[in-house]
């Protein structure tokens, strides 16, 4: 009896009885769960299988970055609808960078009635469902924008309707691969040319306004090769045919309603995210950097934001892992996304709720570790060395 | 040249210079103190003017607030036909709830707050005797809405609807996770190597997938792990993921709280002999949950918008009860009115929500500035 109660009261042993006692309780819980789901399949005479991967899928998605059609497998669609996902993703999180990082920097202007607007824009998104902005966006395009044979025409070039928005696609013709060449000789310049002003500053101290000639280098040289080499970039203009437009690039209500809401969206939480970046640091710096004389536009870039970036950074990914699982919710407006072609379409097809859920969830987890994973890599790198 | 003589230190204070002072001075130092700043208030004026002068004469001026349908309303005027909403405003609040019963939620809803008001509010008078209503009140809601007792009759849970469903899946999504996000908090940060890690695999399984995905587990597979024949509601599936979702959240979020607490709280407890549920109960939590306020009324805010997903998997929510009308021929095409007529909702409660929050954070603050 003394034993036991011995055992009990030493630290090092109760604790490993207590975990022993966990690990069994969760086991068998676990045990419980695969059993019951055994079960259910035998009553039903359902097996777990991944065959069902291979044969045809049988249903057409409207929106594919690699060749579909309805005979390809579900593998096939799963894959496209994943790309659908990364390409809503990519156009969101660029609108909503730049959206977010300007709201940030006007809410913190001097400037009381910008500041005011940007702050209610910020409380008026952010306290709105991402559903309801997805479905809000997704009702405007398609019952208040015209059909397509009285589009609002933009110069001639871009039409918006109720079809979606068709915009002039490049086409590009022989001769094409000077201005490609150009272009990368341009890029070369400018890192080599970076990395020598900046050698040039640590060394002297002189300044060459880098960003201004990279820019210019980086714009003229390609249009030197675009017309040395006679100009083999032409636009195809979208065209009204019957009773909808031909050519050029089409962006379909669906896939600009959830960029637009996306992106609208998250740029609201970006923007307090930028502004608490730069509230963060300490009064005295900008104080000091004020008092050695730099322009407010050196202050700004050379002192506030590099400190700024590495309080902004981590979550500013978290919101754009936050905007790319947000996009799951395309299957409300029938965009083809993973949930929607894998997790929806294939899954009433196949009936195999337990095996296409597994799938898109794994995916959804690996991305989303992966990035967290990044982050801690980061968050170490830039972290601030205490001595 | 005379001039008045004073005494050392009481010449009289001269006023402040003209133009820094008063509406004159405030409005050029805030919106014209240069050339830049001017185009900004110019601009903003513009936008502002473009965006009042449209919402107000398509809101209120030109709006039909009464009418048979969508053509009747354009008959009318041009602005928003709101006759999609005055219509159908009984199944946006109670969803398909009888109407006779619907004094049920009436009387729920408005008891709801002063079950509330102690928890929120700890000042308030004749607090303790609040408390035990709220203890109750859990109770009380749940026979009042769901009948079946007590000469109540049975509701179906189908019948719910409208914001009654959205307020219900919120608050007890709310009301159970932040225990189960406190366990879990504290067990990401045990000695426990079992415990930690079986923590930080759910909190991070939770957190790494859609909201919407887990919904289709509890739609569709969740009776799978159940023994066969076991059948519960939907709306007690949905609740159950909803409360481990944003349990995985509010977990993170004390987490931080609890890593920001000073070594030195720990080692003065260990001093005193304190083991680890008093440790835990009488040092970590009463600080780390203080810190997490602001984060843990966040999370709430967003369960509750996200409980919108519901209408993904057929549950009548607000949108759920918009789309159904959507979709009637009488008023096809009306999306427009009805999302925002959604959207005013969430936004008042939202941001009642996040205002109580900043004045919770500011009346916490100890801080001596």
């Amino acid at each position: 009896m003394n034993f036991f109660a011995n055992i009990w009261r030493n630290e090092k042993s109760r604790e490993i009885i207590v975990q022993i006692f966990v690990l069994l309780c969760v086991g068998w819980f676990l045990s419980w769960l695969i059993s019951n789901v055994d079960a259910n399949f035998k009553a039903l005479g359902k097996d777990l299988s991944f065959e069902f991967l291979f044969i045809p899928a049988g249903y057409d998605i409207n929106q594919y970055l690699i060749e579909y059609n309805n005979r390809d497998s579900h593998l096939r669609a799963g894959i496209v609808g994943l790309l659908n996902t990364g390409l809503v993703a990519f156009f969101g999180i660029i609108l909503a960078t730049f959206l977010g990082i300007t709201l940030g920097i006007i809410r913190l202007s001097k400037n009381w009635l910008a500041s005011k607007i940007a702050y209610w824009y910020v409380e008026f998104t952010r306290n709105v469902p991402i559903l309801l902005h997805i479905l809000l966006w997704h009702g405007i395009i398609i019952n208040t924008l015209p059909h397509p044979k009285k589009a609002i025409n933009i110069g001639d070039v871009t039409f918006l309707s109720n079809r979606g928005f068709y915009i002039p696609k490049p086409l590009t013709e022989i001769g094409i691969e000077l201005v490609y060449l150009f272009f990368v000789i341009a890029i070369i310049f400018s890192i080599l040319f970076f990395k020598y002003a900046k050698k040039k500053q640590d060394l002297t101290g002189q300044q060459y306004p880098v960003i201004w000639i990279n820019l210019m280098v980086l714009i003229t040289l390609p249009m030197i090769g675009f017309f040395v080499s006679g100009m083999p970039i032409t636009l195809e203009i979208p065209a009204l045919k019957g009773f909808n437009f031909r050519g050029g690039m089409h962006m379909s209500p669906e896939l600009a309603a959830l960029t637009f809401a996306l992106g609208i969206y998250t740029a609201a939480f970006i923007a307090e995210i930028v502004r608490a970046g730069i509230l963060a640091i300490d009064k005295g710096q900008r104080e000091a950097a004020e008092s050695i004389g730099l322009k407010p536009s050196k202050v700004m870039n050379l002192v506030i934001l590099p400190q700024a970036r590495r309080v902004i950074i981590p979550p500013l990914t978290s919101q754009y892992l936050n905007l790319t699982k947000n996009s799951s919710l395309a299957i409300a407006i029938g965009y083809m996304d993973l949930v929607a072609t894998l997790g929806g379409i294939s899954l009433n097809q196949t009936g195999r709720e337990m095996e296409t859920m597994l799938i898109v969830m794994l995916i959804y987890l690996s991305v989303s570790l992966s990035i967290s994973a990044f982050m801690n890599w980061y968050n170490n790198k830039v972290k601030l060395v205490g001595r | 040249m005379s001039s008045k003589t004073y005494k050392p230190g009481s010449y009289p204070d001269l006023p402040p210079p003209a133009g820094t002072v008063g509406v004159y001075g405030w409005i050029k130092m805030n919106l014209f103190s240069s050339i830049s700043n001017s185009l900004l208030t110019i601009l903003s004026f513009v936008l502002l003017y473009y965006l009042i002068d449209g919402i107000i004469g398509w809101f209120f001026l030109d709006a039909v607030f009464d009418a048979d349908s969508k053509i009747e309303c354009r008959k009318i005027n041009d602005g928003a036909c709101w006759a999609v909403i005055t219509r159908r405003v009984g199944q946006f609040v109670y969803g398909f709830y009888p109407d006779a019963e619907r004094w049920r939620i009436d009387i729920s809803f408005l008891t709801m707050f002063i079950a509330f008001a102690p928890l929120l509010y700890p000042d308030l008078p004749k607090r303790k005797w609040l408390l035990w209503f709220s203890g109750i009140y859990p109770i009380m809601a749940f026979i009042l809405i769901n009948g079946g007792i007590l000469g109540l009759s049975k509701i179906e849970y189908n019948l719910f609807g409208g914001f009654m469903l959205t307020v219900i899946l919120g608050v007890s999504g709310i009301v159970c996770s932040l225990p189960i996000g406190i366990l879990l908090a504290l067990g990401r940060q045990s000695k426990l190597t079992v415990v930690r890690t079986l923590s930080v695999c759910f909190i991070e399984f939770m957190r790494g997938v859609p909201l919407i995905t887990l919904l289709f587990v509890a739609s569709s597979m969740l009776n799978y792990f159940m023994p066969p024949g076991t059948n519960f509601s939907i709306l007690v599936r949905v609740i159950i993921m909803f409360t481990f979702f944003s349990a995985a959240y509010i977990a993170e979020v004390i987490r931080g709280g609890i890593q920001a607490i000073p070594k030195g709280q720990y080692e003065a407890a260990d001093a005193l002999g304190m083991n680890y549920w008093q440790k835990t109960r009488f040092i970590t939590l009463p600080q780390a949950l203080k810190i997490s306020i602001p984060g843990i009324v966040n999370t709430f805010i967003g369960l509750y918008k996200d409980t919108t997903l519901v209408v993904v998997i057929g549950l009548l929510d607000p949108l759920g009860i918009g789309r159904a009308a959507l979709a009637d021929t009488k008023w096809n095409g009306l999306s427009t009115e009805t999302y925002l007529f959604v959207a005013l909702f969430f936004f008042v409660s939202c941001f009642a929500m996040s205002r109580y929050s900043l004045w919770l954070e500011n009346k916490l603050n100890t801080d001596n500035k």
